[in-house]
Parts: C-alpha cells; structure tokens; sequence
C-alpha cells in the first residue's frame, strides 16, 4: 500500500487522532473524581493546617466537619450574605468551601461587586476564623491560608502554597522557617488600623520598633516571590477589614 | 540445513548493549547533548528528579514500543506529527495517572510533567531508533536511554541539593555531622541553573578523560 498518498495521510491522521481522544477523554473520565477528592481533600487539609489541625488526605473530611464549624460568605460592606453551618443554609445559599477566590479577586480588580470566603473553626473551645489568599507569584499562582484568633488581628497559623515558584528559593515559602514567624503578629496596630503584614527584605529587624509586630523577613534570593506573599496578604485580608470593624 | 532465521535471543549481546550503551559512552546528555533543558530545571532537589526520571522511563519505554508496532504503516510525510501525538498523549495519560494516584508527586513536578513532551531525548530515540527496528529491541533502547538520562539527572540533583540545600531527599545531612557549627554556609549559587550546567559540564568531563573512545581527534 502506498503509505504516502494522500488519502492515507488524511484517514491515518484522522483514526490516529479519534484514538488517541477516545483514549484520553476514558482516562481522564474514569480518573476525575478521585482527582476532584484529591483537589477538594488538599483545600480541606489546608485549610485545617493553617489552625495547626494535622490531617491526612484520609482524615480531612472528618477533621473538617468537625472542627470548621461555619462557612460564610461577606460581601464589600461587611455583611455576611450566606452561612453554612453544620449542613444546612443559615442565610443564603452559597458555600464558601466553593467560592471559586480567583474569580472574586478578577471582580475586585474591575472594581466590580465580590464576595469573600471566611471560615471559622472551633478547637478545644477556642474560636479562629480562617481567610483564604490567592495571589500571583513569579512563574504561577501562589496561595494559602491564614488562621486569625478570635480578636481577628493576632495570627494563629499560616500555610502557603504554589504552583511552580522556583526550588529551593521562591518555592521555600512552604517550610516552617518561612510561615513560622508569622504566628502571633497582628494585621491591625493598636489604633486599629489595617497594617496587613509586611514580608521584609532585609528582614522585619529593619522595620521601626513598633512595625515589626506587623512584618516578616523575606527569603534571601526570593525576592519575587516574597513580595507576592505581601501582595496577596494585603490584597486579601483587606477585603474583611470592613466586616471586622463592623464586628467589633 | 533449515532456512528458518535462528531467532534471536531476547538478551542477545546486541540487544543489551542497547541497555547498557546509553548508560556509559552513549549517554544522551553527556555524549549526544540531548535534554539538557530539564537536566537544568529539575535537579536542585533529588526527589523531583527521581520521578521525572521514572515518568520520562514510562513515555520513553511505552512510546518507543507503541512507534515501533506503528512502523510500517507510519506515512513518513506526518511522521513527526504522529510522533508528538503519542508522546503528547502518553504525557497526558502519566499526568491524569499522577494527579488521582500519587497526587502530592504530581504537584511537585507540576510543569515539568508537561515538559516531556519537549524532551528531545524522546523525539531522537524515536526518529533514530523505533521507527526502524522490532518493538523488543526498541524497549531496550528506551529503557536504556532513559536510565542514562536519569542517571545524570540524579547525580546532578544529589550534589545541587547536598551542597545548595545541605539536605539528601530532605533529609539534613550537614546538620546532622555538625558541618554548621563549624561554619560552613549552604551554596545558594548551587541551586541556580548555571551550576546544574557546569556539574554536567564536570561529568563530561570526568567520563571523557576516562574513556579515550570519546575524544574526537
């Protein structure tokens, strides 16, 4: 046969390419809701994390249910429009756990109507309310979590992740010796002004005494992606500041 | 006398030297100078580059085969075109497979999973190999070059992450003998791609002042 007519191209282009569809689309079929309770299992760990609740992919439903006992959503101006609690709709019918941020923060940019996630968790009697943050690193998204007490300044935990920040430099603001010094600064000074928290090259000791309770040191060599961790804290947690003076 | 071809033996002398020369003076890194780009890109940490190792084995193994069965029937004007398609979808299926089964690696690797596709290793073993010869031979090739691949990958990421990060698949080596209490600091540069480059330029270098078959004259 002649392999090199163009009839055969043309039907050996097309079998090949219906094929290689069939085979992929069964794949990615059979294999999507594992990868959905893989996504959903992270978000949930995550979350659980950054109120230093440890959990495995197995666990982190349980441990969800049981300790993030509300969801809410607040809009612009401070007010809860929708709350979840314990599987039932208080207000409104929106879960935060599936309030896609990214499109939220798109709103916000266009200087359209958003909404904002918060959680809140109760441990052994202790109340944190939990915000997630989204944010643009130097070659992906990077995003986290952080957990407040329940004066909603004070920082009880953080977790952050990423997509692609580079190895062993930008892609360190996982680790411990990044997100631990995080722990006990505050997001409002003592006016109760926002002050977010700053990440600091140089370090926070750089800062004047009394701003160091709102700054962090960077990572040395980091520098791009450090910065993005100071952008999306402030970007995100901002957008409660009006809910949490309306709180208080 | 009988006619009959005697069949060649699944582990000929031949056919192992298709495993075992791409490991030493037919390395695709050190001696053809292919896929250097991930070469760079995963190796300032180990583990990273043990999997990418195994995935580019599984695309490599399995697509040598899969082109090698397709030989004849290949129509040379599209046969890159087809060659990509299968490396495209192989990529696809390791990835779909890595992100329900062993979702935390799947996120490590993130891109570079999707970087397969553009490691020329892959293209060359099929263009120059599996389009012309059986499907075993060209299971050797592929498995052999992919372990020659990943064996310099691996060595690369050991000494980027022991001297940039003081660690081994995390674990803290430096710390551990005491290496910092007598002032030694981690290496950042190490970490940075040009230093990937000059380890592989090193091991080139090592490998040729050893083996005079490689010196070109």
């Amino acid at each position: 046969m002649n392999t090199n007519s163009n009839t055969y191209i043309f039907i050996y282009a097309s079998v090949m390419v219906i094929i290689v569809a069939a085979v992929l689309s069964t794949a990615a079929t059979l294999l999507k809701d594992r990868q959905l309770q893989n996504v959903k299992n992270e978000k949930m760990q995550a979350i659980l994390a950054s109120a230093n609740i440890e959990s495995t992919p197995e666990t982190a439903e349980t441990l969800y249910n049981q300790f993030i006992t509300e969801e809410w959503v607040i809009n612009q101006t401070g007010e809860i429009t929708d709350s979840y609690k314990a599987s039932t709709f208080e207000i409104g019918s929106q879960r935060a756990f599936y309030l896609n941020l990214k499109t939220e923060l798109y709103r916000k940019s266009k200087g359209e109507e958003f909404y904002s996630p918060l959680f809140v968790c109760n441990v052994e009697g202790e109340t944190y309310y939990i915000i997630p943050l989204l944010g643009k690193g130097l070659w992906g998204p990077v995003w986290g979590n952080i957990a407040l007490k329940s004066d909603f300044t004070t920082v009880k935990g953080v977790v952050f992740d990423h997509k692609g920040e580079t190895p062993g430099l930008g892609a360190e603001i996982i680790f411990p010796a990044f997100t631990d010094p995080f722990v006990g600064k505050t997001i409002f000074d003592e006016e109760g002004n926002f002050t977010s928290i700053k990440v600091v090259k140089g370090g926070a000791k750089i800062l004047p005494a009394n701003q160091q309770i709102h700054g962090v040191d960077a990572i040395s060599g980091g520098t791009i992606t450090s910065n993005s961790v100071n952008d999306m804290l402030k970007d995100c947690l901002e957008n409660y500041v009006s809910y949490i003076k309306s709180d208080k | 006398m009988s006619e009959q071809v005697q069949k060649e033996s699944m582990f000929s002398p031949k056919n192992i030297k298709l495993l075992t020369d791409p490991i030493g003076k037919d390395n695709p890194i050190t001696v053809q100078v292919l896929g250097i780009c991930s070469a760079l890109a995963v190796t300032a940490k180990l583990e990273p580059a043990i999997v990418m190792s195994i995935s580019v084995m599984f695309v490599l193994g399995a697509g040598n085969v899969i082109i090698s069965l397709l030989r004849n029937t290949i129509p040379q004007r599209i046969r890159i075109i087809v060659q990509l398609v299968i490396i495209a979808a192989l990529v696809i299926l390791v990835d779909q497979v890595l992100k329900a089964y062993a979702y935390d690696v799947s996120k490590q690797l993130s891109v570079f999973v999707g970087l397969i596709i553009t490691n020329c290793i892959i293209m060359g073993r099929f263009e120059a190999f599996s389009m012309a010869n059986k499907p075993w031979p060209s299971f050797l090739d592929g498995i052999g070059n992919s372990i020659g691949y990943g064996m310099i990958l691996v060595i690369v990421a050991f000494f980027r992450e022991l001297f940039g990060s003081g660690t081994i698949l995390g674990w803290e080596v430096f710390k551990s003998i005491g290496l910092y209490d007598l002032g030694y600091v981690n290496n950042g540069f190490m970490i940075l791609p040009p230093m990937a480059l000059i380890t592989v330029g090193i091991i080139i270098w090592v490998q040729r002042s050893r083996n005079p078959e490689l010196i070109k004259e």
